[in-house]
């Protein structure tokens, strides 16, 4: 590293360096100089309104990724993923297929959707990668309200990683597969060499079908609808975030990791339209809840459908532990990954027999209603607290990241 | 600066010296009490816990002294909501 | 959870928001700084504005240590992070938080082995397990988190383990507090004073902030009640014209302190002539060092940092926006040069700095989301 390449130095500045304190003399941020002087001086005499216009048309511009190279933060499912999908992925592969950025493709009859799994450790308390692997894929069918039929699963593995690992991870997805009514029906493996890879990277990629006629989608939430969450948050993030070990937290905290696709049957027929429409008529949208969390599939929901969602604080359900575990790292739970459980937006009239179609399944016992959707503001999330004030819950930047302060 | 919770002590752990296995809505770390040597702590003491040390032993009185504080400022109007539910479904 | 959920009941600060109503003079309007970030994480998690009377205004102050790290002090980390056999070790928030260079996550990617710490001790117990690799822990926090630090040094020298290190940026909350109090063009009325920082050096620090100054500060907990109560306690003292320092949070906070963690810092610590501020620029004696005893742990003394001091831009007026002065929407570079994707100031840094939320709210007015939520 020489300063050339990271600062530019220079002599002149306001307030003298204080002695001792800076050996290495003074330069300044190369990339916050050049930001102040391409934006410019301010032409008219500031006022808020003007700076507000401003800020909305920054927020409407183009995505831009301004980093050189990807960080962990692209991969975290907030704001920085966003970035990196539109100016990227969505800027190369434009299609009126992908344009939705859904869980998965629909098109006619059939749903298509694939998923990558990565995670440390592969084994952890109530599952492990290959459960994920099928459930992720089955999930994300089945909010596209499809039935899931066939997957296809590609594997990565490492130099050194244990056969006697592999073969638990195949059981696990060939049971969760049994579970979830598909055929694992097509595959591939490559290895790479030690230290290329963390033990075992799973693809799958799933087929599912349109069978119930219901359109789901996430621009259809409309002021009025009831927001379900289909039991408690946040306990696959935790479990993960406590078994990597690293922070030496113990709690009996247990991934929720679970296919959703008889859930989401029962619930698009318990919703169909009063007057004999088609079954899930009245369902608006399904969203499973992963990298993110609660908080981010909302977000995209509201912005989607240009309407405000409103959250009751005490009505989320959040267990004990997972709280404990939260509040002990400073992580918002509505920001914690689930894999076994969906947002499902309903019509306000159809809430009640949504709730207990939901509950009726044990994977939906602690369904709840959490929030309405309203027209004002457009695409913003609002939390009442159970102190009774008022919060925006925005998107996040990267990952949920333990705090000190 | 700042973030700090309240948890209980569970054992105070003999190996290695200065830990105990402290106890936050049924998650548990083991906590450096070093910094409360002279506080003389046991199993069911609440201590604040920052990154991974206590900071401090919980004073259980001055809590209660700031909650009765808060309920005395707290009830007559929690009364006089009850009172109004009263009339509103008397009035129904 | 005990300690915890008896201050979240929404009830009795309804209650307690009359009686503040009540204390505040028809015609006055008080602004109150809330000196810790601490504070306003409480406040923007409950929304507890909505609670507040009109004529108050809270101004959210300069204690987050991680936005008050100048950004030139970053770049000596990074510069560290990416020395040969080197492990960098640093609590979450630290990660994501931009220098000259970018940030940990940027240097991360570029290939430093940076290592992230819910505790100092993990970073000790990080360098145990690898004995061949230099593990350096970034010391940032106020005087909160500096005992902890000092802690483990003292274990390590216990230990016997030499691979162990500390990149010392503590800082120290009263020079900052008499910084701001020093601007010409301050317009404060109280101060809700730090609680976990007084739960180390106790009440006694803050009283000439009441008797020289004529300021009340109340040392307050963390629940959105303590907040609440200590914004009453406030609002009481102005009202009876006192100004006092008042200890709220005398469950946790001592009114002499922690002298067990006082001590191990002065063991291992002390203070700077100077350091620099991100956004407030150099202030004297307001951060620490370790001492010339504890070299053999001083990542600064081992490894050749850079040391060059990276100006904050002239434009950034965060000094004046941290102090109440101007409002964010007023800065030179606000919106422009300096946004939440690359914050220039402290204020821009945390997603809780006035600046930041602003930028991603200030479209909306509070009455505006209030009124969404009653529907």
């Amino acid at each position: 590293m020489t300063p050339e390449h990271t600062t530019e130095h220079t002599t002149e500045h306001a307030t003298a360096p204080a002695p001792g304190e800076a050996p290495g003399g003074e330069a300044t941020a190369l990339w916050a100089e050049s930001a102040v002087r391409e934006a410019g001086p301010r032409s008219r005499p500031t006022r808020e309104d003007q700076v507000l216009q401003r800020i909305e048309r920054a927020r409407r511009g183009k995505a831009r990724v301004r980093e050189d190279l990807v960080t962990l933060a692209h991969g975290a499912g907030g704001k920085a993923t966003h970035t990196l999908i539109e100016a990227v992925f969505l800027e190369a592969f434009r299609n009126p297929l992908l344009e939705p950025l859904g869980d998965g493709a629909v098109t006619g009859t059939l749903a298509l959707t694939t998923d990558a799994y990565v995670v440390r450790p592969l084994f952890f308390p109530g599952g492990d990668i290959g459960d994920l692997a099928v459930n992720g894929t089955v999930n994300d069918l089945a909010m596209c309200g499809a039935t899931p039929r066939y997957l296809s699963a590609g594997f990565i593995l490492e130099e050194g990683f244990p056969i006697a690992d592999l073969r638990r991870i195949t059981a696990s997805m060939a049971a969760a597969a049994r579970a979830a009514g598909v055929w694992i029906v097509t595959g591939d493996t490559k290895v790479v060499e030690n230290g290329k890879a963390d033990g075992c990277y799973i693809t799958t990629a799933g087929v599912g079908t349109l069978d119930r006629g219901a359109t789901l989608s996430a621009a259809s939430v409309t002021p009025g609808d009831a927001v379900i969450v289909s039991g408690p948050i946040g306990e696959h993030g935790m479990t993960i975030m406590l078994a990597r070990g690293e922070l030496d937290l113990e709690a009996h905290l247990t991934s929720d990791t679970a296919p959703l696709h008889d859930l989401t049957a029962r619930l698009l027929s318990a919703c169909g339209g009063p007057t004999g429409g088609p079954a899930g008529g009245a369902v608006r949208c399904l969203r499973d809840a992963t990298r993110g969390g609660v908080a981010t599939v909302l977000n995209e929901l509201a912005t989607a459908s240009q309407v405000s969602i409103v959250l009751d604080e005490n009505t989320i359900p959040i267990r004990p532990d997972v709280r404990g575990a939260c509040e002990l790292l400073g992580i918002d739970p509505l920001y914690v990954a689930c894999e076994g459980r969906m947002i499902a937006v309903v019509a306000a009239g159809h809430a009640d027999a949504a709730l207990d179609a939901l509950r009726a399944h044990p994977l939906g016992a602690d369904a709840a209603i959490i929030g309405r959707a309203g027209d004002d503001p457009p695409g913003l999330v609002l939390l009442k607290t159970s102190f009774g004030g008022t919060r925006i819950v925005d998107l996040l930047v990267g990952d949920p990241l333990p705090r000190i302060c | 600066m700042c973030l700090g919770i309240p948890g209980e002590i569970a054992e105070i752990l003999s190996d290695p010296p200065e830990l105990a296995m402290v106890d936050v809505s049924g998650v548990r770390r083991a906590i450096n009490i070093g910094l409360l040597e002279n506080e003389d702590l046991a199993p069911g003491d609440w201590v604040l816990i920052h990154v991974g040390f206590a900071l401090s032993k919980i004073d259980e009185v001055e809590a209660a002294a700031a909650l009765d504080f808060l309920k005395s400022i707290g009830e007559p109007y929690e009364d006089e909501i009850a009172a109004l539910r009263e009339s509103t479904i008397e009035q129904g | 959870m005990r300690f915890v959920d008896e201050y979240r009941d929404a009830g009795r600060a309804r209650a307690l928001a009359a009686q503040m109503a009540e204390l505040c003079r028809p015609g006055r309007a008080y602004k109150f700084m809330e000196v810790c970030g601490g504070h306003t994480h409480t406040i923007y998690k409950h929304g507890l504005e909505d609670y507040l009377p009109e004529a108050v205004s809270l101004i959210h102050g300069p204690g987050c240590p991680v936005c008050v790290i100048p950004m030139g002090r970053l770049d000596d980390a990074i510069h560290i992070a990416e020395q040969p056999d080197v492990i960098m070790t640093s609590f979450g928030d630290m990660m994501r938080v931009p220098g000259g260079r970018g940030s940990f996550l940027d240097a991360k990617a570029r290939g430093a082995d940076i290592r992230m710490v819910y505790s100092p001790l993990d970073a000790l117990k990080i360098a145990r397990q690898n004995p061949r690799k230099r593990v350096v822990f970034m010391a940032i926090g106020f005087e909160t988190t500096a005992p902890s630090t000092a802690m483990t040094v003292l274990r390590a020298e216990t230990e016997g383990i030499h691979n162990f290190s500390v990149f010392c940026n503590h800082v120290t909350i009263i020079p900052a507090i008499k910084a701001i109090l020093d601007s010409p063009d301050l317009h404060l009325d109280g101060f809700i004073g730090p609680g976990h920082v007084s739960a180390v050096i106790g009440c006694r620090p803050y009283e000439f902030i009441a008797h020289t100054y004529g300021k009340p500060l109340v040392v307050t907990g963390f629940e959105p009640l303590d907040v609440l109560r200590s914004v009453y306690q406030i609002l009481a003292q102005l009202a009876e014209g006192r100004s006092q320092v008042e200890n709220q949070y005398a469950r946790v906070v001592p009114w002499n302190g922690n002298a067990k963690a006082l001590n191990v810092i002065s063991r291992v610590m002390e203070l700077r002539p100077y350091f620099e501020w991100r956004g407030l620029g150099s202030i004297s004696h307001s951060a620490l060092k370790m001492t010339e005893k504890y070299a053999a742990y001083d990542a600064e003394r081992i490894f050749q940092i850079p040391g060059v001091r990276v100006a904050d831009p002239k434009a950034c007026q965060c000094g004046e926006v941290l102090k109440g002065v101007l409002k964010p929407w007023e800065c030179k570079v606000f919106g422009t040069a300096c946004t939440p994707e690359t914050p220039i100031g402290t204020c821009m840094v945390s997603s809780e700095g006035a600046c930041a939320a602003y930028y991603n709210f200030g479209r909306f007015s509070r009455e505006r989301v209030k009124e969404a939520t009653r529907r």
